[in-house]
């Protein structure tokens, strides 16, 4: 996937919603976006899945290209077939068309002319790891905010996209869900999709993916590995969440009582710097 | 204005039971929060405070109300429910008009409905944006309105349905602050919360369920430390409580406060 100077304004309005982003995305590379709220993140979602030029009018400029194929030039047919989007609200996702989840699953299959058993066979695994096998025969508006979540994951997995971007896909799940859906994105991964994941749950997003980008004010604030963008002081100044991991360190570095160079971002993390604590303390 | 619930069970009309003998005591003043995973009966269990759902057994007072003698809307002069997605309850054309809808309703005089408007626009940090139409503003703006369309109805106890989903750190702290000022006021705050950080942050008691039963109900770290109770129903402890257990802290720690004192404490 490659951007280059990207930059998008909704109809009617004078500042642009993505500021001349560039950026590159490796295949199976699991980046996650972070920022605030009004950042541009849900629209950069929509226009890595083509949303933005070809539903959304507005004006974009710069180039948008997953696999070879500039946005611009492919219709929102095609592109789909490449990308896949779930979005922040499951409930504007589901189709209205049909009546149980097996079928809704089967919905974006059927678009695309998979024969029958294929069809079958990708909704079963599909809801096999996504854990929601047990729902295949109600209805789709009969179930929570977080088992629709797991179905619109699930109704976009089984399209098989190169690319996956998700919109706060576990804002409603509880949270072991939440651990459990990250643990299957992760998988998807580890399998050659490109994951782009924007959330807000950064003690996951530290554990889980492999790059951060940060967004502000529709540009690219920090991009790096988790760590470095996890970690930098500039995150908390400028309204973005980080774990309390790292949070709690730099509070004890001030008292004394971190040791180590680096900050914390996951839970291992913390438990080695400050177990190094009791260890330095025998020792000395 | 306390609230009793005794034995309290409902069945959806599918047949499936979604309380099943729900029995507990919230005193005036109190700030509880709710979890537990998805379809654990959070939301069926709140939405019985207002009269939205009434009890196929059992009992719920409100004060000294039941609340299958009185009506939604008179229920709504002692319960203010803020709904998960603020799109469901949102309707008109000014952030002004929608504040002060609640209170109006409630039948306060014009002088008072002005005032509470302004304390709950005040609150929510809103009052720059009274004349604006709330779905030109953000989700995170217009869920600050969903709030204080609530606030300005001045109920004893206060309802928010997930606050935090979907919310921004700045927005999470905002809603923190909301919070916090109700306390200071006597109110009743009760919110449900897959947010386990910001429970223990902000909560003193905690209420955990699982299939329409109660599993825990006490004291914020008494709940927290219950790391394998709590995994039945989905909840992971808060990030410096499982950083507290892997640490041998004792006793339970969920904030950052508590964390550093244990950490100083142990190394003198």
């Amino acid at each position: 996937m490659n951007l280059q100077n990207v930059t998008y304004k909704y109809p009617l309005t004078e500042t642009p919603a993505l500021q001349n982003i560039s950026l590159q995305v490796n295949d199976g590379e699991f980046v996650a976006i972070i920022g605030p709220n009004g950042a541009g993140k849900s629209t950069l979602c929509y226009t890595l899945a083509g949303f933005v030029p070809h539903f959304f009018k507005g004006e974009l400029t710069g180039l948008v290209e997953v696999a070879g194929i500039e946005s611009h030039n492919s219709s929102l047919s095609e592109w789909v077939l490449n990308v896949g989007l779930a979005f922040q609200n499951p409930f504007n996702q589901i189709s209205g068309a049909k009546y149980t989840v097996f079928e809704e699953l089967a919905f974006g299959l059927e678009n695309i002319g998979i024969p029958r058993e294929e069809m079958k066979t990708r909704v079963e695994d599909a809801m096999k790891l996504t854990g929601i096998s047990d729902l295949a025969e109600r209805s789709p508006y009969s179930l929570s905010g977080g088992q629709q979540q797991r179905v619109a994951l699930t109704s976009i997995l089984v399209m098989q996209p190169k690319v996956l971007v998700l919109d706060e896909p576990t804002s409603q799940m509880d949270p072991i869900g939440t651990r459990e859906v990250f643990g299957v994105i992760r998988r998807m991964a580890e399998r050659g999709m490109t994951v782009i994941l924007v959330e807000h749950k950064v003690e996951w997003i530290a554990q889980f993916a492999d790059r951060v980008i940060a967004l502000k004010d529709g540009q690219i604030f920090l991009d790096g590995t988790p760590s470095e963008v996890l970690t930098s002081p500039l995150l908390q100044e400028n309204g973005f969440g980080i774990s309390r991991y790292t949070s709690v360190a730099r509070k004890a570095i001030e008292m004394g009582l971190w040791k180590k160079d680096r900050l914390p971002i996951t839970l291992d993390e913390a438990v080695e710097g400050f177990s190094l604590l009791n260890t330095d303390e025998t020792s000395s | 204005m306390k609230i009793e619930i005794s034995d309290l069970q409902f069945y959806y009309p599918n047949g499936v039971q979604a309380l099943d003998g729900i029995s507990l005591t919230i005193d005036s003043g109190e700030q509880v929060a709710i979890v537990g995973q998805n379809g654990a009966g959070k939301t069926t269990l709140v939405k019985h405070l207002n009269g939205l759902l009434q009890p196929n057994q059992g009992l719920v007072l409100i004060g000294d109300w039941d609340t299958t003698k009185h009506s939604v809307a008179k229920l709504a002069s002692r319960v203010g429910y803020v709904f998960q997605n603020p799109d469901e309850q949102l309707f008109s054309k000014t952030v002004g008009v929608e504040v002060a809808f609640g209170p109006r309703n409630l039948g306060f005089n014009g002088e008072q409905v002005q005032a509470l408007v302004k304390d709950a626009l005040a609150l929510t940090e809103l009052s720059d944006k009274t004349e604006t139409n709330p779905y030109d503003l953000s989700v995170t703006w217009r869920k600050m309105v969903a709030l204080a369309s609530i606030i300005s109805m001045d109920t004893d106890i206060v309802v928010f349905d997930e606050p935090t989903t979907g919310q921004d750190a700045v927005n999470i702290a905002r809603i923190a602050n909301v919070i916090a000022e109700l306390r200071k006021r006597g109110k009743t705050v009760i919110t449900i919360t897959h947010d386990i950080d910001f429970c223990a942050e902000n909560f003193e008691r905690i209420i955990a369920l699982s299939h329409g039963k109660i599993l825990l109900d006490g004291k914020a770290n008494e709940v927290l430390g219950q790391e394998e109770i709590l995994a039945t129903t989905y909840v992971d402890p808060p990030q410096l409580t499982r950083l507290g257990k892997r640490l041998n802290f004792n006793p339970t720690v969920r904030n950052e406060e508590e964390f550093l004192d244990v950490l100083s404490k142990d190394r003198s």
